[in-house]
């Protein structure tokens, strides 16, 4: 096999390069990381007298526990509740209306069937940010500003997991429901016991997705957040730089940076396999 | 595409697609239908009544210069963020598809900033870079360069180019690996025992054969480039300065929220909407070739 690959992939001198190469990639990738993750470990007083340290400092706990349980505007720790509460309603939410609608619209045949269908599809070509003002206007109005609902519900209004639905449902054999049928199971046994649990990984997968879409909102929290207890974390970093001329404290600011990276970085690198399978899916 | 089992009942099924239509119409097609409808009128000064202009507020967005320049700022962010993000990845992904072992681990490594938010990139590099104590600005400080986005427009954009193109590595280089990893090992080989080096390799076989990965991402990146860079651009610069790095998306929101100009933010919705439009047209079109390659 060796002697074969040879001819194509580099050994010795050209394989170091290569390696070389992509090291070099890493931490250029790396750096900005790296430099945020110092600056949560350091005094203000480091930071504020240029150049910064390269090294982490001994102020990690001082730092973290300062951002978690204090912040600036509100503590962290709420910041990322918040966050937390948007991702899953969001990732559970469009997960749990897409499973229903995709088994009616492929299980079914009834009066509306291909206007839903379609009208599910138009969905799939207008993103919140293009239509902030009017949304947030309804929101407004239902007096759900602040609010868990109004941070969640615009956001699943959207069709790429019926479509991905929809197409795994399509390649489930049709003697599987044939059967359910002769056996005198009804539709939503047939979904609870047979579809769901054949769906497991595409649901894991599309749940890998939908929770660091949900977690990294940034523009519709800003909107809707007023109040700094509703805040998440990726929008309220930016509400912790000071207005006017004065020093930012730059160790809370990257703690709570980091902070806000943990969770999608986890279910990320955790869920590699499912999450790049998601990926591939929910772009084809 | 029908199936040929399926189970009886018309109130069910309505009941199971009930969900997901009611939240479409009142989050979706209602607010959508207000962005069309309001961009035909304007408010009058005390916010009392509505005056219809028909097309109005198309003529006046058109004939402002700055939202022209909006236009021409996107299309520049959009490609460079495109080509830099696009460019960096493909050239790891080539240096990983030469590795027999271990490009996994960097894959492992290089997928990190996918997770990381657009409005967070947007912070780490505008510590790196900040006026008075980014380490980047003081390095540079030290080699005689002057440093200041906040002034400078170029480097404003420049700044935003790279955050943004920073964070979108990770999803191209995936597809890029894959893309590689799919072509088969034998035509290279045949090609390099007929004496075809590196570069002629990728220039005659390789590139070819990727470029349906290619056309994929491009579209994707353009997407993301559009509307996806909102978080980077408000953490940076705000659109400054003199609005030098403010993309169509930003301007629906600082006419729209700022500014209260609700008219023109509307109508700024509605060309959004047929860019949107267009960009998805593309997109399906280039899905429905690629099925069959």
């Amino acid at each position: 096999m060796s002697e074969h690959t040879g001819m194509v992939e580099k050994r010795g001198a050209g394989l170091w390069l290569t390696h070389l190469g992509l090291i070099i990639g890493v931490a250029f990738i790396f750096f900005p990381i790296w430099l945020a993750f110092v600056a949560s470990t350091v005094t203000n007083a480091e930071i504020i007298r240029p150049p910064m340290p390269l090294w982490p400092g001994d102020q990690f706990v001082e730092n973290y526990t300062r951002a978690l349980t204090a912040g600036i505007n509100a503590p962290v720790a709420l910041m990322m509740w918040n966050s937390l509460v948007m991702a899953m309603g969001i990732a559970l939410g469009k997960i749990a209306i897409s499973l229903l609608s995709a088994f009616a619209i492929v299980y079914f045949k009834f009066p509306g069937r291909q206007l839903f269908f379609w009208l599910i599809f138009l969905t799939l070509m207008l993103p919140v940010e293009v239509r902030i003002v009017p949304t947030y206007e309804v929101i407004a109005n239902f007096g759900m500003l602040n609010s868990y609902q109004g941070l969640i519900l615009p956001l699943i209004a959207s069709a790429t997991a019926t479509f991905l639905f929809r197409q795994f449902f399509m390649t489930v054999p049709d003697e599987l429901a044939e059967a359910a049928r002769v056996d005198g199971a009804g539709p939503m046994r047939f979904f609870f016991d047979i579809l769901l649990p054949m769906s497991r990984t595409n649901i894991a997968a599309l749940f890998v997705i939908l929770f660091i879409y949900g977690w990294n909102q940034y523009l519709w929290p800003l909107l809707i957040t007023t109040d700094p207890d509703m805040n998440t974390i990726v929008m309220g970093i930016k509400q912790m730089f000071p207005s006017g001329d004065d020093f930012a404290h730059w160790p809370t600011i990257m703690a709570t940076s980091i902070l806000a990276m943990v969770p999608p970085v986890i279910v990320v690198v955790g869920m590699q396999k499912l999450f790049i399978r998601g990926l591939v899916e929910s772009e084809k | 595409m029908e199936k040929r089992v399926t189970f009886k009942g018309i109130w069910l099924p309505l009941l199971l697609v009930l969900p997901q239509i009611l939240i479409t119409a009142i989050f979706f097609f209602y607010p959508a239908g207000q962005a069309i409808w309001q961009s035909l009128f304007i408010p009058d000064p005390f916010g009392l009544s509505m005056q219809w202009v028909g097309l109005g507020n198309f003529e006046y967005l058109f004939s402002d210069r700055y939202y022209r320049a909006s236009f021409v700022t996107t299309a520049v962010f959009s490609i460079l963020v495109t080509v830099v993000s696009m460019g960096v990845a493909l050239y790891l992904a080539i240096l990983a598809d030469r590795l027999i072992k271990g490009s996994g681990t960097y894959r492992t490594l290089l997928i990190w900033p996918y997770a990381v938010a657009p409005a967070v990139a947007g912070v780490l590099w505008l510590f790196m870079f900040n006026t008075r104590v980014g380490v980047v600005t003081w390095y540079l400080g030290h080699l005689g360069y002057d440093w200041n986005h906040v002034l400078n427009e170029g480097e404003a954009m420049g700044l935003v180019v790279v955050a943004s193109a920073w964070g979108r590595i990770s999803y191209n280089f995936l597809f890029f690996l894959a893309g590689l990893q799919a072509i088969p090992k034998s035509v290279i080989e045949a090609a390099a025992i007929d004496g075809a080096h590196f570069w002629t390799r990728f220039r005659t076989i390789v590139w070819p054969l990727l470029s349906p990965t290619t056309f994929f991402l491009l579209v994707v990146n353009i997407i993301y480039a559009f509307f996806e860079t909102f978080g980077v651009i408000h953490t940076i610069t705000s659109g400054g300065p003199q609005q030098a790095t403010t993309i169509l998306v930003y301007k629906v929101y600082s006419d729209g929220f700022v500014g209260q100009d609700l008219g023109s933010s509307a109508a700024q919705s509605v060309v959004l909407l047929f860019i949107v439009s267009i960009l998805t047209v593309v997109q399906f079109k280039y899905i429905e070739r690629r099925v069959h390659y």
